[in-house]
């Protein structure tokens, strides 16, 4: 008895199936659009998460800078560097003496003759710091705060503005996706829901005739319900497919990218879990589409 | 009891204010076969909606199989039409789908199991000689055969009671007589049939008690109930 009602349902889904088939200009159509609808969210939430781990892995390679007093010198700056250097959680230092520090400047910054009419040097010394990669910000800002405490040590300063600009645009762009991808999901519920009452109105006269000969409510749902699933989880494998090809075509300027950053970034995609979720979502938006429609219209075709 | 359909005092009144049917009164027994007959407009398809629960009826009873359909609820309209076989004019035949798949859906409908099914279906389509034709479609089929299917497709239930709304309204003399021979042997299996038709001459020469209407009555009372006398 239970095996004749999953094979039932079995059968209803295979013959849904046929039936859309049997349109297969109009479904790909309808596919298409739902794929599409259903990747762009998902494909703003790769970006982000691509975008994010870059961040991650560029934080590993945080540097910061100590100035020194000008009352400490060379010998001194050298030993507080290799001091530092020697700590758990620093990669390496490097320690810029005073003089270095005005030719770096002279080379860099174009202003040499401008300098040379100062009667001293305005620079200070300066030991860079290089972090370990895998620590939270939170703990290379503490190690920083330790840093500047040192005797000889006028300031610290961690270079990482940037990166909490480039986290705070993601967590703002995250938001944006929630929002779009909300707006998007009603998106696919309003097109599934669309293309089933076109089939509801097609069907007028086979709805009839099934309540006729005595078919329950439920009966004539299912049929629209599964051709709901179907454009949901076809969808979502065309939503699965376009991501792919993105993906395909970004990976060469984005590792190139990379490379120029030293990095051993790759770009990364949906993987397993996140990809049965969109078809779970797909599916899901499909069938409260179909469920939905079929509530509003159903009802109303009745034998006379 | 021995009624199948029991009408009493029924009216109808569309939407609109037309009086379809008022004070109709009339039995038809278990195992009976009878035809309803009258001008087109009397009443007889709204009679045979009544009975099906295509329609409500404004005043009055109506008992089918023992049951008052007016304590029939919505969501038990379905079980209720599948104890009741209908036949109609115009076929009403899903035309996109093989002559075995129409006439299975009543059993598909109810839940029947492959085997069951198929066994049915094809006794269903050997008494209305359409065997050969299962796996053709609707529309190649001709008008006397499009109406075997749909006679297939009523009885392959085996409903207690059939309903036929001008079964041979659409087709010659000839092709009609053979259809009243099928239900003719319906009947005498002991299923309860009530035709309605408008083609007198087709049924001139039957045995079977004629319920006529006329303008939304009973034109002869005495004909209205099997064993009433005329008073
Ligand atoms: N759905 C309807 N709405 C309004 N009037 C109707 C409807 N169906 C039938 N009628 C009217 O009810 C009367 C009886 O119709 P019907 O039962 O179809 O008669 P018959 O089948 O004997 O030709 C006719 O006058 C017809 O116009
Ligand atoms: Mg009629």
């Amino acid at each position: 008895m239970i095996a004749e009602y999953f094979k039932r349902h079995a059968q209803t889904l295979v013959f849904t199936l046929g039936r859309l088939y049997q349109r297969p200009v109009a479904t790909a159509l309808t596919t298409l659009v739902i794929g599409i609808t259903l990747a762009l969210p998902a494909g703003l939430h790769l970006m982000v998460s691509n975008v994010n781990s870059v961040g991650y892995s560029w934080e590993g390679s945080l540097t910061a800078s100590l100035f020194l007093a000008d009352s400490v010198d060379d010998k001194a700056g050298q030993m507080l560097a290799s001091d530092i250097r020697s700590r758990e959680s620093v990669r390496g230092t490097s320690y810029i003496s005073r003089q270095q520090a005005l030719e770096e400047f002279r080379a860099l910054s174009g202003f040499g003759e401008a300098l040379d009419l100062l009667d001293h040097n305005p620079l200070p010394a300066v030991v860079v710091v290089r972090f370990k990669t895998n620590q939270s910000p939170d703990a290379i800002n503490a190690t920083v705060r330790g840093l500047s405490e040192l005797p000889g040590v006028v300031e610290a300063k961690l270079d990482h503005q940037w990166l909490d600009r480039l986290f705070a645009i993601l967590a703002t762009v995250q938001r944006a996706a929630m929002i779009i991808a909300a707006l998007l999901a009603i998106a696919v519920i309003l097109t599934v829901g669309n293309t089933i009452r076109l089939d509801i109105e097609n069907r007028k006269d086979e709805i009839v005739i099934m309540k006729l000969v005595g078919a329950s409510d439920a009966f004539v749902r299912r049929p629209f319900l599964y051709t709901g699933f179907w454009y949901g989880f076809l969808g979502g494998i065309a939503a699965l497919i376009l991501l792919g090809i993105a993906v395909a075509l970004m990976a060469g300027p984005a590792g190139h990218l990379a490379a120029l950053y030293q990095s051993s970034f790759v770009i990364r995609g949906l993987g397993f879990s996140s990809s049965l979720g969109l078809l779970g979502i797909g599916v899901a938006l499909g069938w409260f589409g179909a469920a939905w429609t079929v509530a509003r219209h159903l009802g109303a075709i009745v034998p006379r | 009891m021995g009624d199948i359909v029991y009408l009493h005092r029924v009216a109808k009144r569309y939407p609109g204010g037309h009086d379809a049917l008022s004070d109709v009164t009339l039995t038809l027994e278990q195992g009976e076969m009878a035809f309803l007959t009258g001008h087109s407009g009397a009443g007889k398809s709204t009679l045979l909606k009544l009975i099906a629960l295509i329609e409500r009826p404004t005043r009055g009873q109506v008992v089918i199989n023992n049951q008052n359909i007016s304590k029939v609820r919505r969501s038990q309209v379905a079980r209720f039409r599948r104890n009741v076989g209908v036949i109609f004019q115009n076929f009403n035949l899903l035309n996109d789908r093989t002559v075995f798949d129409n006439v299975a859906l009543p059993l598909v409908i109810r839940g029947e199991t492959r085997d069951t099914i198929a066994r049915r279906v094809r006794a269903a389509l050997d008494t209305v000689g359409l065997l050969d034709k299962e796996r053709q479609y609707p529309i190649v089929l001709s008008g006397g055969e499009q109406q075997r299917v749909g006679i297939a497709r009523a009885i392959v239930a085996k409903p207690p009671l059939i309903l036929a709304d001008e079964p041979t309204g659409n087709l010659d003399p000839e092709l009609s007589a053979e259809i009243m021979d099928l239900f003719q042997r319906f009947n005498e299996v002991g299923v309860s049939l009530l035709i309605a038709t408008h083609d007198v001459e087709l049924i001139r020469s039957l045995p079977y008690r004629e319920i006529q209407l006329k303008g939304g009555h009973i034109a002869d009372r005495a004909a209205a109930a099997p064993y009433e006398t005329p008073q």
